[in-house]
């Protein structure tokens, strides 16, 4: 393994920002949709229900069955990759959003309408504080998903450190891919701690 | 002043309002009771248009509410809520700044307000400033949440059932020091509360609702003397007579020069406790600690 990465480190750097770019883009595109939908979606009770209820479905979804869905429609390559992971990372985030924002404490919020807040003011000066914790376990668990999802985009030509494990399955080369495989297992758990930790500063107590 | 005239709201389960005609002179503090589901939390949301009435005019201070955009409407009326509502994310200083801000005071002014509200209700800025909401007992949070409603210095205030989550031991003490500051403060008042005994100690007058009606408003000596109905007397409770005196003090009554023996009672004590002071003791007067006594016979001529 180390051999393998001393002698192709390039292969292995390349690899590396490709996941890493596909996982960024990718998660920052679904959580550009996903935050403002629910925002929009926090003071109607009934849409926020039936977008919970797609989303549902759709987090329910393997990644590699909408991998696989989008090929027909949007071709192999880092475009479709990217689309899927935006899929992939949207619903946790907008279902954990619409959770704590329906959850905000009653009482704060409705001292908040009392003393003559905009219903806009309530929103981001007293809801969205309160929903953070929420907000950001649904970045989270959307951030994980991307990272591990993105081992897959490899079937659709969008590279990424995946590339590596199926080269390596290919060619029987054990090492490249232990470091392919090694390599997505560390990615996923540091984001998981990363963002583990920037919950735990948003979250009061 | 607080005039509503015909106000009706009407919600599909029933249990609005119907044709309430209610005046809450400037100054004064007015307890809305009745029993759950009559309407008085709707009425007092009336007041700042967290409900819109269906008919009936709203007059603040002189002005028509209804003409008003609700948003700065809410801003110009303080508002308590039960456990005092206060945002859990902001420390006690950035809560109550928080219409000033709306307001859009500048910082100094808005820091030495604080300062001065959090002084009023009887809080040490120095020590609650930089707290947060989690950090305070019920009592305290009450009181940061009557800070914040005066922090403007609005003429209205509307209070929900603000004591309700206070322990009943501070919750006298507490109630009695409110009310005290609002009436210093020259605020006009109106509290919503499901407790006679509280309705009765804190308001100038008491409203009595049932199903979405008015069924007496009168000042609390003479709705406790006199119920409108049976219904009134029920709700007033059939200890009715013993609640009125306890609005009197022996100061109130009149006093014999005699002096009785036994342990004297200040004359702040209330004739309500001033007659179980006589049960207990068996006596028909008791001494008074400033000179004098009471006696059974004054006690009842003061009714």
């Amino acid at each position: 393994m180390i051999g393998w990465l001393r002698s192709n480190p390039d292969v292995f750097l390349d690899a590396l920002v490709q996941h890493l770019a596909l996982s960024v883009v990718g998660l920052g595109i679904g959580v550009a949709l996903a935050l403002p939908a629910a925002l929009l979606l926090a003071r109607r009770p009934v849409l926020a229900d039936w977008t919970s209820g797609g989303a549902g479905v759709l987090r329910t979804l393997p990644s590699l069955a909408v991998l696989a869905a989008l090929l027909p429609l949007l071709g192999v390559g880092f475009t479709p990759s990217v689309v899927a992971l935006a899929l992939l990372a949207l619903p946790p985030v907008l279902l954990h959003a619409l959770v704590g924002l329906r959850g905000a404490e009653p009482a704060a919020v409705e001292a908040a309408r009392g003393m003559g807040f905009s219903p806009w003011q309530s929103l981001l000066q007293v809801e969205v504080p309160l929903a953070l914790p929420q907000i950001f376990a649904g970045l989270r668990t959307a951030a994980v998903q991307v990272v591990s999802g993105a081992a897959l985009a490899t079937f659709i030509g969008g590279g990424g450190l995946g590339d590596l494990v199926t080269q390596g399955m290919a060619l029987l080369d054990t090492a490249q891919l232990l470091v392919g495989g090694i390599a997505i297992a560390l990615l996923a758990l540091g984001t998981e701690a990363g963002f583990g930790w920037l919950q735990r500063r948003v979250t009061p107590g | 002043m607080i005039e509503l005239r015909g106000v009706t709201k009407a919600w599909p389960g029933g249990a609005g309002v119907q044709a309430l005609d209610l005046t809450v002179p400037e100054g004064t503090c007015c307890a809305l009771i009745g029993p759950s589901g009559c309407g008085k939390t709707t009425t007092l949301r009336l007041v700042n248009r967290l409900v819109e009435p269906d008919a009936g005019s709203i007059r603040i201070a002189g002005q028509d509410a209804l003409a008003q955009d609700p948003v700065q409407l809410r801003r110009g009326i303080g508002y308590v809520i039960q456990e005092g509502g206060l945002f859990p994310h902001r420390r006690v200083g950035a809560n109550v700044a928080v219409v000033p801000a709306l307001l859009g005071w500048d910082a100094a002014r808005t820091r030495a307000r604080v300062e001065e509200v959090l002084a009023l209700v009887g809080l040490d800025p120095a020590v609650y400033r930089d707290r947060w909401p989690h950090q305070l007992s019920g009592g305290e949070r009450q009181r940061v949440g009557v800070a914040r409603a005066l922090a403007a210095d609005p003429p209205v205030l509307l209070l929900d059932e603000p004591f309700g989550a206070v322990d009943p031991l501070r919750r006298a003490q507490l109630q009695e020091e409110v009310l005290a500051l609002l009436k210093r403060l020259r605020k006009t008042v109106l509290l919503v509360t499901h407790d006679v005994q509280e309705a009765v100690r804190l308001g100038d007058s008491v409203a009595l609702m049932r199903a979405g009606r008015l069924v007496q408003h009168a000042p609390p000596a003479a709705m406790l003397a006199r119920p409108a109905d049976g219904f009134a007397a029920d709700f007033l409770g059939a200890d009715r007579a013993l609640t009125r005196l306890g609005l009197f003090r022996i100061s109130d009554a009149a006093r014999d020069a005699a002096t009785v023996p036994g342990e004297a009672l200040p004359e702040a004590t209330t004739l309500r406790d001033a007659l179980s002071a006589m049960l207990e003791r068996g006596v028909r007067a008791l001494p008074v600690t400033e000179g004098g006594s009471l006696s059974l016979e004054a006690l009842l001529a003061s009714r």
